[in-house]
């Protein structure tokens, strides 16, 4: 398979409309305006491919919903502000269970902060960020493959689960290249019957959120938790590197387990056994796979480019079975592996005997 | 006595622009600035810049100032203003922010009849992220994201802010105008001070558009971008005062003094 | 084995180019590569520079703090970013636009006067390939055919001619220094 050289907020656009995604909406800003740029050339030249630069991301995110109901699979893009602005479609869109794709490149925050890489987003990603009782399925790619391999993935989730899929990235991840291979995409499975094509001659549909009996916005409820609950079984994915005689464990996930993955290398060379624990999927939280770590190992740190919110995820996965410590560069500003590994050793020294 | 002909307005602070060079920004803060000194409203203005490249405007105004979310900019200066009725509130707002993103709060704020001032540069595109099509970007005019040009089947038709805010009851005072060159900058400063009269005595709404350069997403230089605004930009926005409803009274008024 | 290197310049000076034909002719070799551009509203001012790392094994981290070559397109470049260079490093400056020379006594320096030559070559924009030609010739990151070939494919089969006169402006670069130090 022929390897190319790509940039990642590219690579997106481009696993996108392999994965046969055929309706792009957004609204410039940075650090991901290549998404736009590449669609408004690419989508259109596509097949049957539709991109429309919205008048803003509330209008990107519920033309998703439009698409998606009409059959396509569509995919919006932004970073943190926007995804701020789209968190009433994306609930929308779970409670009326479209399936549809969520990109957010993730820059400084709170507010218009600045447009430097940053993980300030976990809380809103994981915790659905709109309003009501749902979930979005969030991915967090840590090299440029994976951005490939995961927004393919991320078309394949939302049909099975009818249900809008994040894809977790930050500036860095958006602006660097590397090197991908783009997979042969998986066909589609997706039942005709949740798309809204015209009744015909047969009985027509319709697709709502509002539910003003309370007993049937409770069954609803509790139908889309019993969803949810598959996915957080059979969903969880991570990566494990250097666990076996680890001593102490690094948990970070994106750019930040990057960054780890680099200084963890350079103090094995110290003679210091340090492993990595990457959450790949960040809900589902791999919950189960961190807790049967700790029979093993008792000393986490937690590294995370925000001041410390997947670090709540590990304090439940761990249930106090543990030691975790934390170290959180929040605001864009990427520490290189060599200062981390400066922080992680100070800790180690102090922790593991 | 050697007389003082051109120094830096008193409500701009001892700072570098970091606008390109022949940006229609850096003239336009300069002439509010005029503005607002030969009023001497520099105390009691507040400005509310945008998301957009104006948004370090606070670097250099000043007054006191508060940075919107993009797009929301009127909404912020209405509240400011109802809460401090005898204020000066004006919003600085790009082409995107307010015709596209921030369309409601603009177009609503204008129909509520707001007695604020908002100042509209309208560049033709998406200045700060990179020149991508903006509301205002003309038919066949290429773009990052329109790189065929402009094609109204498919991404409508530039919208004409001043026109259609024209029709609105709430609103008093529109003019469009450019900045490309000497004379037309006087007129737009004119306009400026016009507008910011206008919210003085109580009349209401004001809106100015301006037809400002951006040579860098336009990919011309200075010269050129500012003989294009002759040549193209302004047959789509033609400049002039699309309303005036100032009382006749202080009409007179400002001409006498 | 990791090496990174920073390529600054003018906007315009072809400075991403450089960095992306080298990023990508380290893939072609089959390294690990990542490339990274300077993004942001500092690009307004007309400046931009990105780094590439390349390496036998999986990047920890695409940024430089501490890159082996720096290479100057200007003199805003070199006051940027000399302090950065690893001791032992590399610094190749285009000697043709600045009188300015690093401060530094612990890196090698090149200067090539890659806008002159470019004019003499009759076409000023292929100063970054006579640059890469020289970059090349000294750090044998990736052999000259290796690094034509890329470049090649990344200007696409765009136009022969244009194929033509990069070939001939590495040569001039890989050439130049061969001569000073022959
Ligand atoms: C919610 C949100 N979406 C997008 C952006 C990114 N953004 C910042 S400025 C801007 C548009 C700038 O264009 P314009 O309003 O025309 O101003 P100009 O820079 O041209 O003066 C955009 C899209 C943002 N800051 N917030
Ligand atoms: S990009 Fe355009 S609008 Fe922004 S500062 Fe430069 S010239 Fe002005
Ligand atoms: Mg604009």
């Amino acid at each position: 398979m022929n390897k190319v050289l790509m940039s990642g907020n590219f690579i997106i656009c481009e696993a996108a409309i392999r994965a046969g995604c055929r309706f792009y909406a957004g609204y410039p800003i940075t650090p991901q305006n290549e998404i736009p740029e590449y669609m408004a050339e690419h989508m259109r030249k596509a097949e049957g491919g539709i991109f429309i630069q919205s008048e803003s991301e509330i209008v990107a995110i519920n033309m998703i919903a439009g698409a998606s109901a009409a059959g396509l699979r569509a995919m919006t893009s932004s970073s943190s502000p926007g995804i701020s602005l789209k968190q009433e479609g994306i609930s929308s869109m779970a409670a009326c269970e479209l399936p549809g794709v969520v990109v957010n490149i993730m820059r400084g925050g709170p507010g218009l902060g600045n447009i430097r890489p940053s993980q300030g987003d976990y809380f809103q990603a994981t915790r659905g960020g709109g309003h009501g009782d749902y979930r979005t399925i969030v991915l967090a790619p840590a090299t440029c493959q994976e951005l490939a391999d995961l927004t393919m993935a991320a078309f394949d989730l939302a049909d099975k689960y009818r249900n809008p899929v994040m894809i977790l990235a930050d500036g860095m991840m958006g602006q660097m290249m590397e090197p991908v291979t783009f997979k042969k995409p998986k066909p589609r499975i997706y039942n005709k019957k949740f798309m809204l094509q015209g009744a015909g001659s047969g009985k027509s549909k319709f697709i709502r959120g509002l539910i003003l009996d309370p007993i049937d916005m409770e069954e609803h409820n509790w139908k889309l938790a019993r969803k949810y609950e598959v996915i957080s079984k059979k969903e969880p994915r991570h990566e494990e590197y250097n666990i076996n005689n680890a001593k102490m464990i690094i948990v970070a996930y994106g750019t930040a387990a990057r960054i780890a993955k680099g200084a963890i290398k350079r103090l094995q060379n110290n003679g210091m056994n340090i492993g990595l624990f990457r959450p790949v999927t960040l809900w589902p939280f791999p919950e189960q796979q961190l807790r049967s770590l700790s029979a093993k190992v008792k000393n986490y740190l937690v590294f995370e480019m925000s001041t410390g919110q997947m670090l709540e995820d590990i304090r439940l996965a761990l249930q106090g079975y543990a030691d975790i410590r934390f170290h959180g560069r929040p605001g864009g500003a990427v520490p290189t592996p060599a200062e981390l590994a400066n922080v992680i050793a100070r800790i180690y020294e102090r922790t593991v005997k | 006595m050697a007389k003082i002909v051109y120094q830096r307005p008193k409500s701009l602070k001892e700072a570098v622009f970091h606008y390109c060079p022949g940006c229609g920004h850096s003239i336009v803060h300069r002439i509010i600035a005029e503005v607002i000194d030969e009023l001497g409203i520099r105390g009691i203005t507040i400005g509310v810049p945008p998301a957009g490249c104006a948004v370090l405007a606070y670097n250099y105004f000043d007054v006191d100032m508060i940075e919107a979310p993009h797009g929301r900019g009127p909404a912020m200066a209405s509240a400011i203003k109802r809460s401090l009725p005898d204020r000066v509130v004006f919003s600085y707002q790009g082409d995107g922010d307010l015709a596209a993103i921030g369309i409601a709060e603009s177009f609503h704020a204008a129909n509520r009849g707001e007695n604020i001032t908002i100042i509209f540069i309208n560049n033709a595109v998406y200045g700060m992220t990179g020149g991508q099509m903006a509301p205002t970007t003309m038919l066949e005019q290429k773009t990052t994201t329109s790189p065929l040009g402009r094609n109204n089947k498919l991404d409508g038709y530039p919208v004409k802010v001043s026109e259609i805010f024209s029709q609105l009851q709430g609103v008093t005072y529109l003019e469009r105008c450019m900045v490309n060159s000497p004379a037309n900058v006087n007129k737009t400063k004119k306009a400026i001070k016009k507008a910011f009269q206008c919210q003085i005595n109580g009349h209401g709404f004001s809106l100015i558009e301006i037809l400002s350069p951006c040579p860098t997403n336009w990919k011309m230089n200075a010269v050129n971008s500012c003989k294009w605004i002759d040549e193209v930009m302004s047959k789509v926005f033609p400049p002039g005062v699309f309303k005036d409803d100032i009382p006749a009274a202080t009409k007179t008024a400002e001409v006498d003094s | 084995m990791i090496v990174k290197t920073i390529f600054s310049g003018f906007g315009g000076q072809g400075v991403l180019m450089m960095g992306v034909s080298l990023a990508h002719s380290g893939m072609n070799k089959g390294f690990h590569v990542t490339y990274l551009p300077a993004y942001g509203a500092e690009m307004r001012g007309g400046t931009a520079n990105c780094t590439v790392a390349i390496a036998d094994e999986e990047i920890a981290s695409p940024v430089a703090s501490e890159p082996n070559f720096l290479v100057a397109m200007n003199s805003p470049s070199l006051f940027s970013f000399q302090n950065k260079v690893i001791v032992e490093g590399t610094i190749f400056l285009n000697s043709s636009i600045t009188n300015d020379r690093p401060h530094r006594h612990d890196v090698k320096v090149f200067c090539i006067p890659c806008s002159d030559i470019a004019q003499d070559l009759g076409n000023i924009r292929v100063a970054n390939i006579i640059m890469m030609g020289a970059f090349i010739k000294v750090t044998g990151i990736v052999t000259s055919e290796i690094y034509l070939n890329s470049l090649e494919s990344i200007m696409g089969s765009r136009k022969k001619s244009l194929a033509e006169i990069n070939r001939k402006a590495f040569a001039a670069g890989f050439d130049y220094l061969k001569n000073q130090q022959g």
